[in-house]
């Protein structure tokens, strides 16, 4: 069938600057460029662009410019570009449209609408450079009483995780992300004293050694899942459901389940790695319970356990559910969460934003008296230090960074990652492309990351004159609102700039 | 430790009666590891979950009652013998070892089941098999003396559930292999196409079937006193998925 689509991305060459260099066509995995025999020179097939700017970043000479193509369809608000290009496309497929990473659409972005406090005269601020800031936080359900004798604590702690700065790498699994990847985040998140998180992927046996470091992964695929990986872990995550695909499974298509990948999934080579909706063992709080308590029987309560859903509108009932299941951990992934693959029209209209999720669960799990028995944690759409001390201050114990992170690794957000060819070296399976990343510089490129939005957060919180994260925790008289109605501001909890 | 005492062969008997499974399950692991018995028999068992799930490395659990949900669950190398009902989640997420069911079970019995044995002397509920997994020779398998409910075998992506239909019993569960991307399902008498999952195609059992097939019946057979001979004579159709990507037609790139 003749498609009626043009081109989504220009391939522009400057032939003035380009110098028959080649790399170009080394560069593309999508094989856009090739040199032509004939006219003796480098050319290009615009239409497998897919816009990600590795060729022009690559490019010596500067060469090349690739920008969306203009496609100068008659204006129309209704019939937009996109709405016109996923039509068509399922008119000549009849598939369901993919997609990968957070959704591109404007949904509200609430950091933007929220500004944070500072200290003036009645409140002296205090000098991250001369005192001393605390950023140091501890996942994991507490005690409603302390019981000390003699000096000494008599009350049983539950199991804590200890994370020097409120961030954590969020679920990116090895399958999805190549070798190099989880490599560079385990080693990360090991020297800047934080975790990830193996995503439903399992841990490869080559970095058994990062387990300490490694949120671990119980979904329902439950890939990988077995004694070892679930006791050579800091904690336990189940995951119900991700903010970019809220109620859905998802199939690692079977052409990224390489060699490796089936060792560590447990799966064969080649087949689609398929992780059901729903986890079939949990149809209920009741069910949900039973599996955090037999990952708790499995390893000797000795690790927190979380429960991981997408922010959804019942969110708030939902998480004093599972604090009440058990959990030790609450994570809640909002509507602009990543994600490898989805069907764009669930990644792009399903859920809630995580600002409202978070404070809503909090405001809840307070009024109920529970708030102390598990910690929250903040995903989908963190972007800055900004983001991250206003999710602290509606309520969020730490956050999770995906996106942020993939980008901070060279991800230019071309939103191919289903495709199993990353120009990047990120999503891909491809030895070819994934030994684009160097894990010894991608590791400092994350380990910089997360130190400079650390300092950030001490000199905001300095300006508020408040010397340690935990003050911040739910403090929300330290935010405002801006252009926001009065509904948002109440769920929100908090007022309006000036009031 | 009360309520235990050693008697001959390497044989612990523990009265579970009254004790809280976090508590049974505790002493369970202390007995093995203090005591390495062949054997350890927990007599009046009243629900107590997750029995056997910490316990790693070879070792008898005879249980006289009725153990709670997930028996099994996690489990790496024990040997289960239930003399009474096993409830849901038996052999969850199990990774190697046997369970052997003098009785029938609950839902969502050998759930992602990764390695070891499950025999089952009558029937199962719904969803068994599930998502069941294999690798390379690490292929688990589920042998159940009567028939199950629904959606047995739905998302199986390895392993092999041989359902035997015992003492004429008809087969009505339906949707079974939904989904189906790997594995082997043996079933001894009919079902309907209806029955079947849309993934799944029907065959004979070919050579190497009849030899999972043989092995796996004359174990049941031993655990629960029937006649291997008489029951291999089948008829036996073999369930196998269709493709190993099931979902891939359904997408646009
Ligand atoms: S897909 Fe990326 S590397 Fe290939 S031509 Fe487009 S921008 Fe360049
Ligand atoms: S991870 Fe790679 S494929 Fe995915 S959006 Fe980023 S650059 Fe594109």
């Amino acid at each position: 069938m003749k498609s009626f689509l043009l081109p989504e991305f220009l391939v522009e060459r400057d032939e003035n600057r380009c110098i028959q260099c080649k790399v170009c066509i080394t560069q593309c995995g999508f094989e856009t460029h090739y040199f032509d025999e004939e006219l003796g020179r480098v050319m290009h097939k615009e239409e497998r662009c897919v816009g990600c700017q590795r060729c022009a970043v690559f490019c010596p000479t500067n060469a090349l410019i690739i920008r969306p193509h203009p496609w100068n369809l008659r204006p129309h608000a209704n019939w937009t570009k996109e709405r016109y290009y996923d039509l068509t496309k399922q008119a000549e497929t009849g598939g369901v449209i993919l997609v990968g990473s957070g959704t591109d659409k404007p949904h509200r972005i609430y950091w933007d609408h929220i500004v944070l406090n500072a200290s003036q005269v009645t409140n002296p601020s205090i000098d991250p450079l001369r005192e001393p800031m605390e950023l140091r936080t501890y996942l994991g359900s507490k005690p409603d009483a302390l019981e000390i004798k003699d000096g000494e604590l008599e009350t049983e702690l539950p199991p804590q995780v200890k994370l020097e700065t409120p961030i954590l790498f969020s679920a990116l699994s090895f399958g999805a992300i190549s070798y190099q990847a989880q490599e560079s985040l385990a080693r990360a998140a090991k020297e800047v004293g934080i975790l990830f998180n193996t995503g439903e992927g399992g841990l490869p046996q080559s970095l058994k050694e990062y387990g300490k470091y490694a949120i671990v992964q119980c979904a329902s695929g439950r890939f990988g899942v077995d004694l070892d990986y679930l006791e050579n872990s800091a904690m336990i995550e189940i995951k119900i459901g991700q903010g970019a695909k809220p109620g859905i499974g998802g199939h690692l298509p079977g052409e990224k389940v390489s060699e490796i990948v089936s060792r560590t999934r447990m799966i064969p080579k080649g087949t689609d790695a398929i992780s059901p909706a729903p986890q079939h063992d949990i149809y209920s709080i009741e069910d949900l319970s039973t599996l955090i308590y037999a990952l708790k029987e499995a390893t000797n309560y000795k690790k927190p356990v979380a429960v991981k859903i997408a922010a959804v509108h019942n969110s708030a009932a939902i998480a004093t559910g599972i604090v009440r299941a058990g959990a030790d951990v609450v994570v809640l992934d909002g509507l602009r969460g990543g994600t490898g693959a989805a069907p764009k029209i669930i990644r792009d209209n399903v859920g809630i934003p995580i600002e409202l999720a978070i404070a809503a669960v909090d405001t809840r799990l307070r009024e109920e008296g529970i708030r102390n028995r598990a910690s929250v944690i903040a995903a989908g759409g963190i972007r800055c230090s900004a983001d991250v001390i206003k999710a602290i201050a509606l309520g969020a114990d730490a956050v999770y960074i995906g996106t942020a992170a993939l980008v901070a690794m060279g991800c230019t957000l071309c939103q191919k990652c289903y495709t199993g060819i990353c120009n990047w070296g990120i999503c891909t399976q491809d030895p070819k492309l994934a030994k684009r990343l160097n894990p010894d510089i991608t590791t400092e490129r994350l380990v910089n990351l997360v130190k400079a939005w650390s300092n950030e957060i001490k000199e905001m919180l300095g300006g508020m004159g408040i010397n340690s994260v935990e003050s911040l925790r739910g403090n929300r008289l330290q935010l405002r609102g801006i252009g926001l109605a009065d509904w948002e501001l109440k769920v929100l909890g908090i007022k309006g700039a000036g009031e | 430790m009360k309520g235990i005492y050693l008697s001959k062969n390497g044989r612990v008997v523990v009265d579970a009666k009254d004790i809280y499974y976090r508590d049974l399950n505790r002493l369970l692991q202390k007995i093995f590891v203090e005591r390495h018995p062949k054997v350890i028999e927990l007599r009046n068992v009243t629900g107590q979950r997750y029995i056997g799930t910490r316990i790693r490395g070879e070792v008898e659990i005879d249980i006289f009652g009725t153990p709670g949900s997930d028996l099994g669950a996690f489990m790496d190398g024990p040997t289960i013998k239930v003399f009474g009902n096993a409830q849901d989640g038996c052999g969850n997420t199990m990774n190697s070892g046997r369970i052997i069911v003098y009785g029938h079970a609950g839902d969502i019995l050998g759930m992602s089941m990764r390695g070891g044995k499950i025999f089952v002397k009558t029937d199962i509920g719904y969803r068994g098999a599930i998502h069941m997994k294999e690798y390379k020779e690490k292929i688990p398998v589920i042998v159940v003396g009567g028939t199950s409910q629904d959606f047995l075998g739905e998302y199986m992506a390895g392993g092999v559930v041989i359902l035997l239909g015992l003492n004429n019993k008809s087969h009505r569960a339906t949707f079974i292999g939904t989904g189906m991307h790997g594995g082997r399902i043996f079933i001894r008498g009919r079902v309907e196409d209806y029955q079947l999952g849309k993934e799944v195609g029907l065959e004979e059992p070919n050579e190497e079937d009849r030899k999972v097939l043989e092995e796996n019946i004359t174990e049941f057979c031993t655990y629960f006193g029937y006649e291997p001979s008489e029951i291999l004579k089948g008829p036996f159709i073999k369930l196998y998925p269709k493709y190993l990507r099931p979902y891939g037609r359904l997408y646009a790139y």
